[in-house]
Parts: C-alpha cells; sequence; structure tokens
C-alpha cells in the first residue's frame, strides 16, 4: 500500500476515537439550560449534568453503537446493503408490545421490559417460519421478516386509531424513537465493550460469509449455522437498542455504509468503527434534539434522519460507486 | 483402475441424484497426485452437482468421498477447506474488498479465528495475483473487475486457499483465448510442478485435450466412462456423450474434435 492510504486511516481512526468522548464532552455541557462547563459547573449545574445529561448520553452512546452494530450483521447476513436492524419486524414487534403497554397502563410492566419481549417474540416466530429443511436462504428469510414486519405494522396502526388522545403523544415520540426517559449508568459501556470484542473475534468470518452460503461453506464455515448464530446476535443487540429508546431510525443503516467508505468492508475494521461512530453520532443527535428547542425536547429519531439524510444522499452523490 | 490408497481424492460407490435424476450410478474414481481430470457432459447433466458432492456441501444417495485418507462426512468443514477447494462457477461480490483482501480471504481456513493474516499470507496472496497477471490491480475494487478479471481473481482465491484437492467449475467459461489459456497454465503448473489434484468441468474439448490426463464423462441417465484422456477422447465417445457428431481432425501436431454439422459430408 502506499503512503497516502496509511496517512487516511490514521487520521480517520484518530477521528473515530476522538469522536466518543468528544459528543459526551458536549453532551455534558450543553442542554436547554444553557452551555456550562462542566469542570466549572456550580452544585445546581453539577447535579443536572451528573444525573440527567451524562446518563442519558451514555443510553445514547450505547445505543448508537448496538443499531451501528446489528446494521453491519444484518447487511451480512441478508446479502444486502439495504439492510437494517428493523428490516425483519424487530422493531415493529417491540413497537406493538410497548404501545399495547401503554393503551392500557399496564404500569407493573415497564415499557423497555415489553419491547425486549416483543423483539424477541418477533426474533422467534421468524426463525421458526423461515428455518425450514434447506438451505439457509436469504430470501426466504427477508420475505418472512418483511411479512411478520407488515404484520406489526397493522398491529401499531389498530392501537394508535383506537387509543386514547392522551397516551398517543407518548406513543408517537416512542415510535418515531426517544431517549428522553432512558438513562444508564457508565458501567453499561463494559458489556457494551465486551460485546464489541467478542464480534471482532468473529468478523473475519463475517468477511467469509458476505460471500454467500456456498462459498463460505469452501472456505471451512459451517454456513448455515453460522447464519442463524448472526441472526440472533443481532436480533439480541436490535432488542437491547429498541428497548432503550425505541425505534431510532437510520443509525443502523448509514452508519455502516458511512464507515465502509471511510474504513473499508473489512468487519475487523468496520465493526469498532460503526461502534464508535454510531455510539458518537447518536450522542450528538440526542444532545441537539434536546437543547435546540429547549426546554422542549424533539424525539431523537427525528434528528437522526434529518442529519443522516442529506449526509448519506452527499456521500452517495460523491462516491465513485456504491460500495 | 485401482483406486490408490495415497490418492488424495478417492470417490467410492457414489450414487448421485438430482430429483428423479440420475448423475452417476455406482462412481469409483481416485485422483492421484499430479493428475489434472476433465469433467465432460452436455448441459444438465449434473457437473456442478458432482463437484459440490466431491467438495461435500451435497449429499450423495449413496457411498462417499475420501479425501486424504478420511471420509469427507467425518472431517471438519475448516479441515476440509484446508486440503479441498472449489472454483465456483460464479462468484457474487456483494460489498467492496480490494482485489489483495478478496484474494486473502483463501487463507481463512488456515488461520486462527482472531489471528491476522501473516506476512507470509500477504507475500502468498501477491504470488497468487502476480501468477495470473493481476498484481497492478492488487488495490482495486473487487466490485470494478470485467468478466475475465474476476474469473482470475476467484481462481487467485483459490491458489492463495492452496488445498491439495483443486475442483474447477468451468474456469474459462465466457473468456477469450487469452484469458482461458493463462488460467489453465497456471492450473496446470500446479498439477504438474506443485502435485496437485484437479478436476475441473468444461465444455471446451479441445481444451481438455490440450491440458487434461485424465476424463471423466457423464453421459446422464448415471452412465459414465473414467480414463487418460488419449483412451477416452475419441470421435465416437464424443458423439455418444454430447448426443452430436463429432470429427477428428488430426494435422499431426495436435489433434482437434469439431462438430460435423447437420448435414452429412463424407469423412477424410
Amino acid at each position: 500500500m502506499a503512503s497516502a492510504p496509511v496517512t487516511k486511516t490514521l487520521i480517520a481512526w484518530a477521528g473515530l476515537l476522538l469522536l466518543p468522548p468528544a459528543a459526551l464532552l458536549l453532551a455534558a455541557s450543553w442542554g436547554s439550560g444553557g452551555w456550562a462547563w462542566p469542570f466549572a459547573a456550580d452544585e445546581a449545574m453539577r447535579r443536572v449534568i451528573g444525573e440527567l445529561r451524562i446518563p442519558r448520553a451514555i443510553a445514547a452512546l450505547v445505543t448508537g453503537a448496538l443499531l451501528a452494530q446489528a446494521g453491519c450483521l444484518m447487511q451480512v447476513l441478508l446479502r444486502n446493503p439495504l439492510a437494517d436492524p428493523y428490516v425483519l419486524g424487530l422493531s415493529g414487534g417491540a413497537a406493538a408490545f410497548a404501545l399495547i403497554g401503554m393503551s392500557f397502563g399496564l404500569s407493573f410492566l415497564p415499557v423497555p421490559a415489553l419491547a425486549f419481549a416483543g423483539s424477541l417474540l418477533t426474533m422467534v416466530i421468524v426463525f421458526v417460519l423461515a428455518r425450514g429443511r434447506g438451505p439457509w436462504s436469504t430470501t426466504r428469510v427477508l420475505l418472512t421478516g418483511v411479512v411478520v414486519a407488515a404484520g406489526w405494522g397493522a398491529v401499531i396502526s389498530l392501537i394508535l386509531a383506537t387509543g386514547s388522545d392522551a397516551s398517543l403523544r407518548s406513543m408517537l415520540y416512542w415510535l418515531m424513537g426517544d431517549l428522553s426517559y432512558t438513562s444508564l449508568s457508565a458501567w453499561w459501556l463494559m458489556p457494551l465493550a465486551a460485546g464489541v470484542g467478542l464480534l471482532w473475534l468473529r468478523a473475519r468470518s463475517l468477511n467469509v460469509l458476505s460471500g454467500g452460503e456456498l462459498q463460505a461453506a469452501l472456505l471451512g464455515e459451517s454456513a448455515r449455522a453460522r447464519f442463524w448464530e448472526i441472526y440472533v446476535i443481532a436480533s439480541l443487540l436490535t432488542a437491547l437498542a429498541v428497548s432503550l429508546a425505541g425505534a431510532i431510525g437510520f443509525v443502523g443503516l448509514i452508519v455502516p455504509h458511512l464507515m465502509r467508505l471511510l474504513v473499508g468492508a473489512d468487519h475487523r475494521v468496520l465493526l469498532p468503527a460503526s461502534a464508535l461512530f454510531g455510539g458518537g453520532f447518536l450522542v450528538l443527535a440526542d444532545t441537539a434534539a434536546r437543547s435546540l428547542l429547549g426546554p422542549r425536547q424533539l424525539p431523537v429519531g427525528v434528528l437522526t434522519a434529518l442529519i443522516g439524510v442529506p449526509l448519506f444522499l452527499l456521500l452517495l452523490y460523491r462516491a465513485t460507486r456504491i460500495r | 483402475m485401482m483406486p490408490s490408497p495415497d490418492s488424495p481424492l478417492v470417490v467410492e460407490d457414489l450414487d448421485v441424484r438430482i430429483g428423479p435424476v440420475d448423475v452417476v450410478r455406482d462412481l469409483n474414481l481416485a485422483v492421484g497426485r499430479g493428475e489434472f481430470w476433465g469433467l465432460l457432459g452436455p448441459n444438465g447433466v449434473g457437473k456442478t452437482t458432482l463437484l459440490k458432492t466431491f467438495a461435500g456441501v451435497f449429499q450423495p444417495e449413496r457411498g462417499g468421498i475420501r479425501l486424504e485418507g478420511k471420509r469427507l462426512d467425518e472431517r471438519k468443514r475448516r479441515d476440509i477447506a484446508r486440503r479441498l477447494g472449489m472454483l465456483p462457477q460464479h462468484t457474487h461480490y456483494a460489498f467492496d474488498a480490494t482485489c489483495l483482501e478478496t484474494g486473502l480471504v483463501g487463507r481463512h481456513p488456515h488461520i486462527k479465528p482472531w489471528a491476522r493474516e501473516s506476512r507470509a499470507d500477504q507475500e502468498r496472496a501477491r504470488d497468487a495475483l502476480a501468477d495470473l497477471e493481476m498484481l497492478e490491480l492488487a488495490g482495486r475494487s473487487c466490485m470494478d473487475l470485467s468478466g475475465g478479471e474476476s474469473r482470475r481473481l476467484a481462481l487467485a482465491t483459490l491458489l492463495v486457499q492452496d488445498p491439495q484437492v483443486m475442483l474447477l467449475d468451468e474456469p474459462t467459461n465466457h473468456l477469450d483465448p487469452a484469458n482461458q489459456v493463462t488460467i489453465l497454465n497456471v492450473l496446470h503448473r500446479q498439477v504438474t510442478e506443485a502435485r496437485k489434484s484437479a478436476v475441473m468441468a468444461l465444455h471446451e474439448v479441445n481444451l481438455a485435450t490440450c491440458y487434461c490426463s485424465h476424463v471423466l464423462l457423464l453421459y446422464g441417465n448415471g452412465e459414465w466412462d473414467a480414463g487418460p484422456t488419449d483412451e477416452l477422447l475419441t470421435a465416437d465417445n464424443l458423439s455418444r456423450l454430447y448426443r452430436c457428431r463429432v470429427r477428428l481432425i488430426d494435422d499431426g501436431r495436435q489433434r482437434v474434435f469439431a462438430v460435423a454439422g447437420g448435414f452429412d459430408r463424407p469423412t477424410g
């Protein structure tokens, strides 16, 4: 390799490594209450930062990283660059369950738990129906997932149409993806890092699997078993993300694409890069969502799309080819 | 032919069917080191399926394959991939990678899941690209290649995998003569110099006469013939194989088979 790409790679990685801490710092300093340098804040502001802004920013970081990882996996699984974590109906199942909980006021069941249960149920339904007896079939999995997603869509519309006006607003926010009720302690970063590390051990297999089942089998992978393994892991990551923050769109689709343009398609670099960028991106988007029109809060899913769509289109337009 | 015990690929009492169609019945075969087998037969007779059976990714009705002394179904996929590789008829790249990266994927069965490719692996990939006259394309995207380049890249990946047994599904399909000769010369060197064993499905009979030491003819209905190229490749056998009249033209230096066409001519 020539020296120019090496320099470019170094700059890219320096940027990627700096993004999450920088985003967390911004999230701590900026809010609907205005700007405040976190290291020189008074007692009240320190409580706001420590108890509200930082836990929420950590939740955004974890959710963004989970979605970006799940997006990478789904794109390999379906061998389709259009796949995102929700394409197989996981967010639909989560949403249907969460909305049922909200509209019937099932206060003894927290919404995140319901959403997680809904995703898992969808995962099992698609798994059982798409498994079949033959070889792994991308088309069958995709069709099963898309149809299940359409079914959940109908359930969601039904709940929205018949639900009370009082709960409608919180339902809509949930559907658009919203972090305002979520907060996580910094300890959550450890299981996330462990998960990224474990996936990284499988990353070369992902490179081989993206060549399809026959190619993967000929290069020594038990392809069918491995594909189902990826399916389950991607679904669990997505279920966790959805239960934390609702159906935040676009992160799981664009982050893997952006990172492929930046660092290449090798999953050993693509997965960690996507985790860093997805996490940092969602922290920034959520900080903007709660600060821009403060004290009014926007659902972060609206902002991810508003930022993501033009950014993605610009890159797509400038790219010499679609990767 | 007696299956010799040290043949890398031994086929024992093999019955292969696709639905109601018999591909082979009771096939017995031993592919030795330094042997280049051509697999000939009309379209749809099951050449690809037979190669997939040899690779252990298609289940035969009966019988089995012995790879370096041990049955395929007793080996793990990774274990098989270190000894046997196959060039599929089509390779499709869903995501972008450079030619060098695509070639390096061939090392996958040889290195531990968490390990990175070593400098030696990189060298091997570069050598394979150089063998196929693709070194200057090492940094190019695998999605930007012409048909011939894409086929040569797939073969480079197989060379990087470096298996003892190479199964090749129409490696020269749709390629111009220069590309065909480049690919077949590389394969021929692998077989004769590195003492590899190869089985190659192909349609060009005259390339089989040039490059293959042995041939396996699939007539359909499960019937087959196997043996040295000189003995088996006759105008009569080929006429039966392709169900049309094939003529032998011999100018003293080279023997060429030609389709005689639909009209009758005096032979001579």
